[in-house]
């Protein structure tokens, strides 16, 4: 077959040709693809609530994820709090909350037990350096000098260089001071979101109300301006 | 036959992509952290280059000269999204890694190279061959580069997500620059110094 001339008529119609085959293609496999990418998603969310909550937990034990509550900032900044309750009880909640560190945005899944102490986190995405910022994955549930930051209280969280008694991570500090600041903001949303269940509607809670000044200042360090909106989602 | 075989081979050593002619830098120096992630980087490619070469040699007399370059891209396009598609479905712990640059594939003059030099001059048996050929040669090139930096920066070889690799010495030993991005350049210079030198005798 002759090469086609590079007539006008012949140019558009190859384009697009080529263009319309392409994205039937892709089309289909999109669509091949999608549930099996969100499945994979949800998946990896929901090994880490429990790897947040329920540390030690073996996989069989049930635990019932009730409300999702999206806080939002105007910027678009976002909490998602999923509480977590097992036969009924109240034991706690995962925080999906954010930062910017030195490499750019980290993900973190936070878990607080009712009384607002840290029980363990995880690192969703992160883009530090790796062998220095990226140490925040382990750095800070290792029982060494003062870096552990299980079983503390989220809210008074600051490295040593800006007054408080957290170790940062050496030659890390950036990294460090962005992922506790993360947790703070992670503290106040869920503090928040207690508040609200317990004044509003919710009555799962077994968890008394903090006295709503407590609640106020701690709103303080991270969201100013914020919107609720309940979302469900599995 | 000879002749496939040359084609074949042509991007092992002869013109191996990344230490003779060079191109594709982006992808080589940015993934190359580990042994592992290299060699699924260099595979992802190849799969883009043998897929688009057959298509476009395929395509060669349907595509008029003077939009050929764009034809070319929206066929390397839409591979490299099946790539990024189905990596993301099937292999999310690879693709948390090499996520970001799975799109730069769209912009990797080996591919489009290939396309233009071969592919659109030759017939579909061979650019195949020459597909698998350069794919081949950038996929050992990257695992290399990858293998090399990897046990000078951490003393491991082989780990991939949570699985340890294999420890070849304590990492407390390690210069941990080759992982950054200064030891991708020293490593490839290197490199590219000893294939040049043997390429000679």
């Amino acid at each position: 077959m002759k090469k086609l001339e590079s007539t006008f008529l012949n140019m558009v119609l190859s384009l697009v040709l080529i263009a319309v085959v392409a994205a039937a293609g892709l089309a289909g496999i999109y669509s091949l693809t999608k549930e099996k990418i969100d499945d994979q998603q949800n998946q990896k969310r929901q090994a880490a609530i429990r790897e947040v909550v329920l540390p030690n937990a073996e996989a069989t034990v049930e635990i019932q994820i009730t409300s999702d509550t999206i806080r939002e900032e105007e910027n678009g900044k976002q909490w998602v709090i999923h509480n977590i309750h097992q036969d009924g009880q109240f034991i706690g909640a995962a925080v999906e909350t954010s930062g910017t560190g030195f490499g750019g945005e980290q993900k973190l899944m936070i878990g607080f037990n009712p009384e607002g102490e840290i029980i363990n986190y995880t690192v969703l995405e992160h883009q530090e350096t790796p062998g220095l910022g990226d140490k925040i994955s382990n750095w800070f549930k290792t029982e060494k000098g003062n870096q552990d930051i299980r079983g503390r209280k989220g809210g008074e969280l600051l490295v040593k260089q800006d007054g408080g008694d957290v170790d940062a991570i050496t030659a890390a500090t950036i990294s460090s001071r962005a992922f506790l600041k993360a947790i703070r903001e992670a503290h106040s949303a869920f503090k928040e979101d207690e508040v609200q269940e317990v004044t509003g509607t919710s009555q799962l809670k077994n968890q008394p109300a903090e006295p709503a000044a407590e609640a106020t200042t701690e709103t303080t360090t991270g969201a100013t301006q914020i919107n609720e909106t309940e979302v469900s989602h599995e | 036959m000879s002749n496939g075989l040359k084609t074949l081979t042509n991007g092992l050593l002869k013109e191996n992509p990344t230490f003779v002619l060079v191109l594709g830098m982006c992808p080589t120096l940015a993934t190359t952290t580990s042994a592992i992630n290299g060699m699924s980087m260099g595979l992802a490619t190849m799969f883009v280059l043998v897929c688009s070469n057959i298509v476009i040699s395929l395509l060669k007399n349907l595509i008029p000269d003077k939009v050929r370059i764009p034809a070319f891209i929206v066929v390397i396009a839409t591979f490299v999204t099946i790539v990024q598609l189905a990596m993301q479905a099937y292999l999310p712990s690879i693709y948390e890694v090499l996520g970001l640059f799975i799109p730069l594939i769209v912009v990797n003059c080996i591919v489009l190279g290939r396309a233009e030099a071969f592919a659109a001059k030759n017939s579909v048996g061979l650019s195949a061959l020459d597909g698998i050929g350069m794919g081949l040669g950038f996929t050992l090139a990257l695992t290399l580069l990858g293998a090399c930096r990897e046990i000078l920066g951490s003393g491991k070889i082989f780990s991939i997500g949570t699985f340890e690799g294999f420890q070849i010495f304590p990492n407390n030993f390690a210069a941990l620059i080759f992982v950054l991005a200064p030891g991708a350049f020293i490593a490839l210079a290197y490199l590219m110094a000893i294939m040049n030198k043997l390429q000679k005798k």
